[in-house]
């Protein structure tokens, strides 16, 4: 029988290696699903793996990977945070909606007017409407102990339901001949968040998800924050001691993924989706879940996580169009993927051993410990 | 002789990079107290829980009143007619007196016929209990009635007690001793694990002494001294600690009249504790475990608030300010728990050490940014004059032993310049213990304290620490039970002291210097907290 | 707006049918938190027993053999979920978090042959006599066998925990896993029962929807339903009676909104919507708040990794 053992220390190796050996997994399972819905897996898994990239279409592709990866990043690096100290914000959808509800709000309000100044006032009434939404949770907890879990979800409800009201009532285009969803912001010069060099889908969203993961690099390895994130999530009690105050970190773990949240849905409104409607959240708030984990909350490997969950978008929409592989499967397919990082974390901190063989030498200090 | 009721022959199991038990033979003859003794880590607690079925032994075989011994599971073991009282980790809170006493039955009858019998069988020991009362709600002494009275009503012809007396007062010890008795009248064997030498020499008439993890002796503990086992035990001569007079200076820490509800579910509330501490001094405070030293030692750290005018630190009032506040004013702690709470167990030492450090040592750059290098050089330096053993300051905390974590974790403090230091249960490390497992060991502690005493002025108390907590009265180290894990730390205290001082903090002065001046905690085995009772 | 439309009668009566997947959902994931696991996995649980209930009682045009079906959709999701978290050792709230992305794609991905196909007809459990009592008759007396066996388990549920000696040992368990251990109780087999428990009823829950409720298939037919239920026992401090009657909290307001709705009220039927979710959220503060604080009714155990020595 294989028992478990603990290691001394979490498993480098293991802890990079196993996002890798994830995918791998997978892909496998994946292909076996493909073949059961009557699909040839290779072609399958070379369509959304390899096409997007180097196929015939990729030169349409590939722009796509940095429009969906950057949300998926920029959400992903703020979730790290709170993941990093037993936060669990999982209501990112929810602040990612308000951001762009907010910002598209504050935006329109100066229509039709031209300045250079209005854009980046949008991105912070993103931001901005990101975080008040995500210091709701993180208020209750700390004044009432609520569960952040369940509060951040159930704001999710209510954001999309906020959304469908303002797509249909005080948001709704008054030239749009009573079509529910607002005015398109990517028309409108002064909001347009556009691609910044043709070709390569890189908007203001990729820039700002390449500076949140540089910036979140630097705060986790080199700031008193990181430190106090990383601790609390390791040993509250031992942040407790050193004074780190339980409710200041709730907040700022919460308000920072909040506001990232809030950008990351500023930048999509005015970009990729053009306008708030009512099919406007498509979910990259809960993708970005994976990602987080995917990349082991760690910022670099958010990053690759994030570009490699864009893959699976685009692949996914070609494998739809050409393959007739319904939608629903790549869903299915990244739930997979954390099922099987999950499971495949234990190798990072126990050792599989078989029972009854003999243990290891003892190490000079363990032997010390046991005395 | 008799025949033993309990035979244990060649018992062998080693864990990963440990071996617990090797090669233990010993027998427990019918209708007697058997003492096993050794210090913390010794391998008692395995030994036992392979008696009680919980750990299956490598090699080795038992034999119970003549016929195999070799339960799968407790249950087996209960079935053979062995029960065990454990020390910690066996009640349930949330549930009834009565609930939990089922839960510890083979068959249960119902739960009211159950109760009844409770009654009956508890009182015919002089244990009353209330079998419908929570158990969340109960003193020490009464949750060990729990246990016992769970054993009790299955009738064993073996009972293990693990460590029964740490949380007791002298009366409830007392009253646990008449029982015992009473049941070795009753023709019930008893498998007595402690460290308190006295208690085994009034009530045991055998003694197995184990010593990393074989037996060293055997012996009738009435003909020997106290301080005869403990050098069995410890496999080495004890020596006394020094002590000197210093003056004192003036009062550094003042705690007030200070009340204060505990932060946790079932905690003990702080009830008007008043005491001060003087530079160069060392403040005991004693107390049976769980009477509010946890919570005394949170409400000093900071990591507790309390009402103004109750903590106050040379004159000011720090009562409101949060643990970095008060640490930047030289009031440094060392909490019992270090995996978790002192020291965060999968960061480096690196990372441990910048943790309480970074204010004093200045170890944060402009804009809260972290100089690693600088709490590295901290760290190495902490590892040298502690001679903590660790091959550097880049290893997690979880690979240090639990000794070489406490002088980590002490000597991050000590270097720190603490104008008051408060340490709670700070001998229970392994490696940190006077006349600890190897000669060597005891030598190296002197050595390194006697070098420390050199380079920093007033940490020689820290040396004091690392000697027995004695008790001016009492002629031998008594060991003593740690709180918490089923083998957690090995330590020996005084036991009594503070109840001999009529229930007020007792003093012990210390060498060199002024200030910094200590307080610990450490719950002695007898006598009760020293600023407020138990209810 | 015609307020008179509504009738008190057919509201509670409609109650009691709302409350019904949310009582079944939160049912079995009070008896996997008793026994100390936190599924965070609720929603997706159900929607696997929506769709997989579904399936089957379209294939087989029987409703109960649909139900059965669902429990076991919903059972298997959840031995996923024991198996990662009992074995593996996961962090339960992750794998929670997974257990619902994976099985709302999976529900997604079964459920797309399914839209727009009818599902059989469930009929009512006309119960003679006492369904003819007035007021009463309707509100208590004319309903299907689910909403009945919804109750029945409550009391079932109270009775086992309460008063069985396995319930006590899955109670101990919960709340104190390492004595449970000492005193030789298999831990991780008790809360493998409890977890698949907890997966069959949040399996039935969901095909209560699909198949009773809407009922046909439509992707994202619990709408939160599984995250309220969580909710729910919180709310309920981990007892079955008051979770019947944060159900029943929860079944009114949907209904009511419902209702709201269909009197065209002068509220957005957006604002009318998101009600059971907003009272969702200050039912959590007002029991996280007040004096009977609920995180202290909660098992000792719950939420935390298991790993016994030997």
């Amino acid at each position: 029988m294989i028992i478990l053992e603990r290691r001394p220390a979490p498993s480098r190796l293991w802890t990079w290696a196993t996002p890798p050996l994830a995918v791998l997994m997978t892909m496998i399972a994946g292909g076996l699903l493909f073949a059961a819905l009557g699909k040839d897996p290779l072609t399958a898994i070379r369509t959304i793996f390899w096409d997007p990239l180097f196929g015939p279409f990729a030169g349409f592709t590939r722009p796509q990977l940095l429009i969906k990866a950057a949300p998926l990043i920029l959400i992903a690096t703020g979730l790290a945070f709170g993941f990093r100290a037993g936060i669990w914000n999982i209501g990112a959808e929810g602040q990612y909606i308000l951001g762009a509800l907010t910002g598209a709000a504050v935006g329109l309000a100066f229509y039709p007017a031209e300045s250079r100044l209005i854009f980046p006032l949008m991105v912070l009434a993103g931001a901005l409407g990101g975080l008040v939404w995500a210091m709701i949770p993180a208020l209750l907890r700390v004044r009432f102990g609520t569960n952040e879990i369940l509060v951040s979800l159930m704001l999710v409800y209510v954001a999309s339901n906020l959304l469908a009201w303002a797509a249909l009532g005080p948001l709704r285009n008054p030239e749009g001949l009573g079509f529910p969803g607002s005015r398109n912001l990517r028309q409108w010069a002064s909001s347009a968040n556009l691609e910044l060099i043709p070709g390569t889908g890189l908007h203001w969203g990729a820039v700002a998800a390449l500076v949140a993961v540089c910036a979140a690099y630097g705060l986790f390895a080199r700031h008193v924050f990181g430190f106090a994130v990383r601790l609390a999530g390791q040993s509250p009690r031992a942040a407790a001691f050193a004074g780190i105050s339980p409710s200041h970190l709730v907040i700022g773990c919460m308000g920072l993924s909040g506001a990232l949240a809030g950008m990351a849905g500023l930048f999509e409104v005015t970009g990729p989706a053009g306008q708030i409607s009512i099919d406007f959240a498509v979910g990259y708030g809960f993708t970005a879940i994976i990602v987080a984990f995917l990349g082991r909350l760690h910022p670099l490997g958010i990053l690759a996580a994030g570009l490699l969950m864009a893959l699976t978008y685009i692949g996914g929409e070609m494998a739809q169009l050409q393959l007739g592989l319904p939608a629903a499967a790549i869903q299915l397919f990244q739930g997979m993927l954390l099922f099987f990082l999950l499971a495949m974390d234990v190798l990072t901190t126990y050792r599989l051993r078989l029972k009854g063989r003999p243990a290891p030498e003892p190490s000079s200090a363990a032997a010390e410990g046991a005395r | 002789m008799t025949e033993a009721l309990l035979a244990v022959r060649g018992i062998t199991k080693a864990y990963p990079g440990v071996v617990a038990n090797s090669d233990v033979s010993f027998d427990i003859s019918p209708a007697s107290i058997h003492a096993l003794l050794g210090e913390n880590g010794a391998g008692k607690s395995t030994l036992v829980k392979a008696i009680y079925g919980l750990v299956r032994p490598d090699a080795g075989t038992m034999t119970l009143a003549g016929r195999p011994h070799a339960p799968a599971s407790p249950r087996e073991a209960r079935e053979a007619g062995v029960a065990m009282v454990f020390q910690h980790f066996s009640l349930f809170d949330a549930l009834s007196v009565a609930e939990n006493i089922a839960l510890g039955m083979e068959n249960p009858p119902p739960l009211r016929d159950l109760s009844a019998r409770i009654r009956e069988v508890s009182q015919d020991y002089g244990l009353p209990l209330d079998p419908g009362r929570t158990v969340g709600d109960l003193s020490a002494g009464e949750r060990q009635r729990v246990e016992i009275v769970r054993c009790l009503l299955q009738n064993p012809r073996l009972l293990i007690m693990d460590e029964p007396t740490s949380v007791l007062t002298p009366q409830e010890v007392a009253i646990l001793f008449s029982t015992l008795r009473k049941l070795r009248e009753g023709g019930t064997a008893i498998l007595y694990i402690s460290h308190k030498l006295e208690e085994i020499r009034a009530l045991c008439e055998k003694a197995t002494i184990l010593r990393g993890g074989r037996v060293v002796a055997t012996c009738d503990p009435r003909e020997r001294s106290a301080r005869q086992m403990a050098e069995m035990m410890v496999g080495g001569a004890l020596r006394a600690p020094a002590r000197a007079e210093v003056p004192v200076g003036e009062v550094v820490l003042a705690v007030e009249r200070l009340s204060a509800p505990s932060p946790r579910l079932h905690g003990m509330p702080l009830r008007d504790v008043s005491f001060a501490v003087r530079a160069g001094e060392v403040l005991g405070i004693g107390g049976v475990a769980g009477n509010g030293q946890d919570e005394l030692l949170l409400a000093l750290s900071g990591e507790m608030r309390v009402a103004p005018g109750m903590v106050r630190l040379k004159g000011e009032d720090v009562g409101a300010l949060s643990p970095s506040g008060r640490r930047m004013r030289g009031l440094l702690c060392a909490p019992e728990e270090r995996n978790g709470h002192a020291a965060a167990a999968d960061m480096t030492l690196t990372e441990n050490a910048f943790m309480t450090a970074r204010m004093r040592k200045g170890l944060t750059r402009g804009g809260g940014f972290v100089d690693w290098r600088g709490a590295r050089a901290f760290a190495t330096r902490i590892i040298e004059t502690f001679d903590v053993r660790t091959p550097g300051p880049e290893v997690t905390a979880r690979q240090l032993s639990g000794g070489n974590l406490q002088k980590f974790v002490i000597g991050r403090e000590i270097l720190q310049r603490p104008e008051v230091l408060v340490v709670n249960q700070p001998t229970w490390g392994g490696g940190c213990r006077c006349g600890g497992g190897d000669p060597a060991g005891a030598a190296r502690s002197g050595r390194t304290g006697g070098r420390r005493r050199r380079r920093q002025p007033g940490s020689g108390r820290a040396d004091g620490d690392q000697r027995p907590f004695r008790c001016p009265e009492r002629g031998a180290a008594v060991p003593r039970p740690p709180r918490g894990g089923a083998e957690r730390g090995g330590d020996r205290a005084d036991a009594g002291w503070s109840a001999r001082n009529g229930g007020r903090p007792c003093r012990l002065t210390v060498p060199p210097r002024p200030a910094p001046a200590c307080s610990r905690s450490a719950p002695a085995g007898h006598g009760r907290g020293a600023g407020h009772d138990h209810p | 707006m015609n307020l008179s439309g509504i009738s008190p009668v057919l509201l509670l009566a409609s109650l009691m049918v709302a409350s019904t997947p949310i009582l079944l959902a939160a049912l079995g994931e009070l008896v996997a938190e008793r026994s100390g696991v936190l599924n965070l996995g609720v929603e997706g649980m159900m929607i696997t027993g929506a769709i997989t209930g579904f399936a089957v009682a379209v294939a087989t045009g029987s409703p109960w053999i649909g139900f059965v079906g669902a429990a076991a959709g919903g059972a298997a999701l959840s031995l996923l979920f024991a198996v990662l978290v009992l074995w593996l050792r996961s962090n339960q709230v992750a794998t929670g978090l997974a257990l619902t992305l994976f099985g709302i794609g999976l529900a997604a991905l079964v459920g797309q042959a399914y839209v727009g196909v009818r599902a059989p007809v469930f009929a009512r459990l006309d119960l003679p006599v006492l369904g003819d009592l007035p007021i009463l008759g309707p509100i208590l007396f004319r309903h299907d066998a689910v909403v009945y066996l919804g109750l029945g388990l409550v009391a079932g549920v109270w009775w086992f925990l309460h008063r069985t000696r396995a319930g006590l040992r899955l109670r101990a368990v919960g709340e104190n896993h390492d004595a449970a251990h000492a005193l030789g109780y298999k831990v991780q087999l008790i809360r493998l029962g409890a977890v698949l428990f907890g997966g069959a009823l949040a399996g039935l829950g969901g095909a209560y929807l699909s198949l009773v409720r809407v009922p046909q298939w439509t992707q994202g037919v619990t709408a939160g339903a599984g995250w309220i239920a969580l909710a729910i026992v919180v709310f309920a401090s981990w007892r079955p009676w008051r979770l019947l009657l944060g159900a029943w909290l929860f079944g009114g307001i949907s209904v009511l909104q419902l209702n709201l709705q269909a009197a065209r009220v002068p509220i957005p039927v957006e604002v009318l919507s998101m009600a059971p979710y907003v009272v969702t959220i200050l039912v959590l503060v007002l029991i996280s708040s007040g004096r009977g604080r609920a995180a202290l009714a909660a098992p000792g155990s719950l939420g935390q990794p298991f790993h016994a020595a030997r």
